[in-house]
């Protein structure tokens, strides 16, 4: 599957923006402007642009607790996004969900979710109804090592199997869920060998490069496309924060965390472009600044956007 | 006595009575090193070790379904739900499973476990992690439900909930974890079905669980200061659910006020409403009524989220409306 140079290059602003909206989410939750919990995606950007780069506009995704990766990979608006995490009325669900539940249904983003493991069986859903109605829409439906044990992702996995639904389960396999580690939460080494069970592609590629990530679910969307059913992609990577921020991390040590930042994402992926002399420094630094005006702007937006009034807490709950 | 926290009242019940009883062990998501996702477990697993402080992984279907079945085959498990909202994963396991198997089989089997969970809303959780859950599982005939407001009760009633032979669903609310209250060092019970009247009054009786009585007790402070003497009442576990209590309170007051955190429809409040009435409609002055949550999920936004949790105020304001 080859990449385009424009390509890259927007999959390299894609990760910017990933890694300076977590940043500043960061920072804002720290100050206290940000209430409920976060959990932030820093480290595991070229998962969600590398997926997300290979879908087209009217494609789906189904998204999870650390979701804010997945909707600017998907294209969210910052703008939208801010204000929502910062529980505006004009953020992208009226201040009602907050990050654990960004959603952009007109981008075919169908939300993030707070129940690990609630996204298989609704990517499966909106499988169905693409297959139903004859589009060669897919979904991508991103899951983490800690959701794959919950019954209702193998649950997904099987009837997108027995229904050969246009579905690529993109695993991200960090390494833990909160404190409890893969090695604790399942026997097998690799999450993708349970495709085994139900007779699907199942493959392992390196989570922190972003055109692995890319190349493998290209693959897969190209097969779900062609009627021939689910894959299961892990990428293997690893959270650089705290489960949500706040949280002391007692469970893993700092060596492994030293050990996976030198495998930082973006860095590796800045520098494979530089030797291959797609862009010079100086074009890094703009895009890196271009990323900044933009955040700039979202946050202004979301500062300056007005709280909801409490009488809209009854408006939207029935169609 | 000593001041304990409520989370110390509960972490206090669990380590006597794992001490006590080594049938007793609990699982659940980072209920090990982690200590749980409020801490609730915190230190019982450097204590008691992995054989009997359990991590599993993300799977609360799994995690009711192994508690259901080693208390059939004769253990007592306390397993944790992070937060109640999850407990829809695993719905199946515990109504139909848990609560039924004791009738199902003649009365041959045993289920003594317990399910912690906490719940409630005001940390901007929103609506995946706020929902306070109670009424769901008072509609299922074989389980218990206890639903603490005090240190003092979270520990009587979280010992009586594992040496109970029935599954316990047992509700914590997430804001009280940190308020303090008086314990006693030794391991003791309250006993299930026994309501508290945590304030005498006169004038009108407020039902409220949960979080809620602690809103109520300022609601009767205010009231006090109008010259409005309010009686105070927690249920402390729901069923079963001591109506005698309340009904002999409205017998004094003439006044019912109920209250509670989850949405009214359809809520506990509906069902202490009925009781009350079917029991003492001659004794009241004026109808009963119903502080709750509206009928809506929680909202994340600050605004909403206080829109959405019944307050002192509104407690005030339902008991002037109903004396006229
Ligand atoms: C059904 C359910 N159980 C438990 C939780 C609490 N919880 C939130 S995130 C999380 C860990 C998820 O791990 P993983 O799927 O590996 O995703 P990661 O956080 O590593 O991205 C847990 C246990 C939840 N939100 N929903
Ligand atoms: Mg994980």
């Amino acid at each position: 599957m080859s990449v385009s140079n424009d390509q890259m290059i927007e999959m390299l602003r894609t990760m910017t923006r990933i890694r300076q909206f977590e940043t500043r989410v960061q920072e804002f939750f720290a100050a206290g402007k940000i209430p409920g919990f976060v959990h932030l995606y820093i480290g595991e950007e070229a998962v969600a642009t590398g997926a997300c780069g290979t879908l087209g506009a009217t494609d789906y995704i189904t998204s999870t607790h650390r979701g804010h990766g997945h909707l600017i990979a998907k294209g969210g608006d910052l703008k939208l996004m801010m204000a929502e995490i910062f529980g505006r009325r004009t953020g992208y669900c009226k201040g009602k969900g907050g990050s654990m539940h960004i959603a952009a249904v007109e981008l075919g983003i169908l939300g993030a979710n707070g129940i690990v493991g609630g996204g298989g069986p609704i990517a499966n859903g909106a499988a169905l109804a693409a297959k139903y109605r004859g589009t060669d829409q897919v979904v991508v439906c991103f899951f983490g090592d800690g959701a794959s044990n919950q019954g209702t992702t193998q649950e997904a996995l099987n009837l997108a199997s027995a229904w050969k639904l246009p579905v690529v389960f993109v695993n991200e396999n960090n390494g833990y869920g909160i404190s409890c580690p893969t090695c604790k939460s399942m026997a097998v080494a690799d999450i993708a060998d349970r495709a085994a069970a139900y007779d699907i592609p199942g493959v392992v590629v390196d989570g922190n490069d972003v055109l692995a990530v890319y190349e493998a679910v290209a693959e897969a969307v190209k097969r779900a496309r062609a009627g021939a059913g689910p894959s299961l992609i892990e990428c293997k990577t690893y959270r650089w924060r705290g489960h949500f921020e706040g949280d002391a991390c007692v469970y893993r040590d700092d060596q492994e965390l030293a050990d996976w930042v030198k495998k930082d994402p973006l860095q590796r992926f800045e520098n494979k472009l530089l030797a291959d002399g797609l862009l010079d420094a100086a074009k890094v630094e703009s895009i890196r600044q271009e990323v900044a005006r933009e955040l700039d702007a979202a946050v202004a937006f979301a500062e300056q956007s007005p709280l909801p009034e409490a009488a809209e807490v009854l408006e939207d709950v029935y169609a | 006595m000593a001041k304990k926290t409520y989370l110390q009242a509960l972490n206090e019940a669990l380590d006597q009575e794992m001490e006590r009883d080594p049938a007793v062990f609990i699982l659940g998501e980072d209920v090990g090193q982690f200590g749980g996702c409020f801490g609730v477990t915190q230190g019982l697993f450097a204590k008691y070790g992995e054989a009997r402080v359990k991590d599993t992984p993300i799977t609360e279907s799994a995690i009711v379904g192994a508690a259901t079945g080693a208390a059939a085959a004769g253990l007592r498990p306390v397993c944790e739900i992070m937060f109640v909202d999850f407990i829809g994963v695993a719905l199946d396991q515990l109504f139909n499973q848990a609560a039924k198997m004791r009738y199902m089989f003649g009365g041959k089997a045993k289920i003594p476990m317990v399910l912690r969970a906490p719940q409630g809303a005001g940390i901007g959780a929103a609506a995946q992690h706020s929902q306070s859950l109670e009424a769901w599982f008072m509609h299922v005939p074989g389980l218990k439900v206890a639903i603490p407001s005090t240190p003092y009760d979270a520990k009587g009633l979280l010992i009586a909930a594992i040496r109970d032979d029935n599954p316990v669903v047992f509700l914590e609310h997430k804001l009280l974890y940190g308020i303090e209250g008086e314990v006693p060092d030794q391991p003791y019970t309250v006993e299930f079905g026994k309501a508290a009247v945590v304030r005498e009054g006169a004038d009108v009786t407020l039902v409220a669980t949960a979080k809620m009585v602690h809103t109520a007790l300022d609601a009767a402070a205010q009231l006090a200061e109008m010259g409005i003497s309010a009686e105070v009442i927690d249920p402390r576990t729901l069923l079963p659910l001591d109506t005698a209590t309340m009904v002999s309170s409205v017998k004094k007051t003439h006044g019912l006020v109920i209250v509670h955190e989850a949405v009214k429809f359809a809520g506990a409040g509906a069902e202490i409403a009925a009781q009350v009435a079917e029991q003492a409609f001659d004794y009241l002055d004026a109808p009963i009524v119903r502080v709750a949550a509206p009928f809506t999920p929680v909202p994340f936004s600050v605004p909403l989220e206080n829109a959405f949790i019944p307050n002192a105020a509104d407690i005030v304001e339902a008991v002037k409306r109903m004396r006229g």
